[in-house]
């Protein structure tokens, strides 16, 4: 029998401390979409979207009233447009994001991820095409997401595609200069991309997912954050790393809950709980305030690595247990404009890029929405990419890039996006030129910790 | 299958009246009743059984949740799988 403590603290979570089911992402596989004819395969993408898909709003709102726990976001990842887009070469790729658009408004999800390319060991079929349209494709749709493989662990890094990812991210930017450079904040360019990832803007359905698949991710930066305020006074890490732990299991044991419910209502298999702490813009929901109530003045001052890592790995521990399968990218984000702490940290000085960059070693993303000069040559894009994706490849862990030129703007002013994606201020960048390194192109050789076999 | 009600305001004359009619409405049998009154913070958790309720359950929030606006308070609905989820392995 449950008891009244119980009830009080999990009513708690939900209305006061922003536990909420971040969101349910619909995995579908479009590879059965594939025509010669890009007309006839914009179709069957969009009937087959809209099919399989057209449940997913209401019964994700259902969930939300009869549990009483918000899901904040609905979203459907599609496989890689691609691979999809091989078929059918020398046409304009554009038209398939324009089909994810008008599919994602038909159904009425926030987001639809998967206009994307998995090119770490070289460019094939369409690859190439797809890359150099997204900046269009991002510009002309409101709910598409886009992201680009360029490393893993296993093939090193290619260093082509991140000579040309630097122009392109620049591009997003320069294209929707109208509408705060949105366009690059819904490109994501990754080393080792997970292919159950249901957080946006780096989703995709990875081709060795079953055809139709439902992938959950959890917040709860709050949840952590109100944990340790009341109860960590007087304990050593030990004793934090504990709590956090045990707050991370009781988080994805909602995750758990709502991710079985809806595969069962939805009549497709369960996927994966993504175990993850995503902070949005509210005040309190921040994973920095989490660094600063373990005992930080400011996150960004030496010991956040150190207090990240803690945290990072906790929040593993704890949600391992409570989730029968976990996936994604599970781990702690750290999204500079999506989290008030971090905002804050930026804007006076107490957090730089080369800290973030730190950061990432340690927790389960990359250099996440930081908006940097609009002067900010592809070169130096490009190269803060690879040094991310370096980090990646070497530790055998998803890192990422999405980083936001502000076109027109320099440091200390600001872009602000509203919604989950926040605002934030301009950040300081190192000028200095990677322009023959990165001219070089080539690959860079998969690293002695790929070679397990 | 089993839902908890959370009451949460001002203290007023009929509360428990008005909560537990509602309930008898749709056909949902109260449990156990936990209330407390903090100076003048009503605090009540209500435990039913919504087995033979007679409307939709999302309906019967709803409800609830307009009784709530009403008074003046706070009236939660939710099924008793997340609490037992969250706190029982």
């Amino acid at each position: 029998m449950i008891n009244t403590h119980e009830i009080l603290e999990t009513i708690t979570m939900i209305q006061d401390e922003h536990l909420d089911i971040r969101t349910v992402t619909m995995g579908i596989s479009l590879l059965d979409c594939m025509d010669a004819d890009i007309d006839k395969a914009c179709d069957k993408v969009y009937n087959k979207i809209v099919n399989t898909a057209k449940n997913l709003v209401p019964v994700c709102n259902e969930i939300e009233t009869e549990l009483g726990i918000p899901i904040i976001n609905k979203r459907i990842s599609v496989t890689p447009i691609g691979i999809i887009a091989s078929a059918c070469k020398d046409q304009n790729p554009v038209k398939f994001a324009l089909t994810l658009e008008k599919a994602a408004q038909t159904v009425g999800v926030n987001f639809i991820g998967g206009y994307s390319a998995l090119v770490q060991k070289g460019f094939a079929g369409a690859d190439l095409e797809l890359i150099k349209s997204i900046p269009e494709a991002l510009a002309v749709t409101d709910h598409v997401c886009s992201s680009v493989n360029i490393g893993s662990t296993k093939a090193g890094i290619n260093m082509d595609a991140v000579a040309l990812m630097g122009k392109i991210v620049k591009e997003c930017a320069e294209k929707t200069a109208d509408r705060q450079c949105i366009g690059a904040a819904k490109l994501v360019v990754f080393c080792n991309a997970p292919d159950d990832n249901p957080f946006m803007a780096g989703a995709f359905h990875g081709v060795g997912e079953p055809d139709v698949v439902i992938n959950v991710g959890v917040s709860g930066p709050g949840v952590v954050r109100s944990a340790l305020a009341k109860h960590s006074e007087g304990l050593d890490l030990t004793g934090v790393a504990e709590l956090i732990k045990r707050t991370a299991f009781k988080i994805t044991r909602m995750g758990q809950l709502v991710a079985q419910e809806a595969s069962k209502r939805l009549g497709y298999p369960f996927g994966i709980v993504d175990l993850s702490l995503a902070p949005t813009p509210a005040i309190g929901d921040s994973v920095a305030y989490i660094l600063e109530e373990i005992g930080l003045e400011c996150c960004g001052s030496c010991g956040t690595t150190a207090a990240l890592a803690m945290l990072n790995d906790a929040v593993k521990k704890g949600g391992v247990m409570a989730s029968s399968r976990v996936g994604g990218l599970s781990g702690a984000f750290i999204p500079v404009t999506e989290d008030a702490g971090m905002i804050h940290a930026a804007t006076i000085g107490a957090l730089s890029i080369e800290k973030l960059e730190a950061m990432t070693a340690v927790c389960s993303v990359g250099l996440d929405m930081i908006n940097i000069p609009g002067d900010t040559t592809a070169e130096v894009i490009s190269a803060l990419i690879a040094d991310e994706a370096a980090i990646g490849m070497v530790n055998s862990k998803t890192t990422a890039v999405r980083v936001i030129p502000a076109i027109g703007k320099d440091v200390g002013d600001e872009l602000d996006f509203g919604g989950l994606l926040g605002n934030g201020p301009v950040m300081k960048i190192s000028k200095y030129s990677p322009a023959k390194f990165i001219s070089r192109g080539g690959q860079i050789p998969a690293p002695m910790q790929s070679l397990k076999n | 299958m089993r839902a908890v009600i959370t009451v949460v305001g001002k203290d007023s004359v009929g509360i428990l009246a008005k909560v537990s009619a509602k309930c008898s409405e749709s056909n949902v049998n109260v449990h156990d009743v936990t209330q407390s009154v903090l100076e003048d913070m009503f605090c009540m958790i209500m435990i039913t059984d919504i087995t033979n309720i007679n409307k939709s359950f999302g309906d019967f929030s709803a409800e609830m949740d307009a009784l709530g606006k009403d008074m003046g308070l706070s009236i939660h609905v939710m099924h008793e799988t997340i609490f037992n989820s969250m706190h029982r392995i």
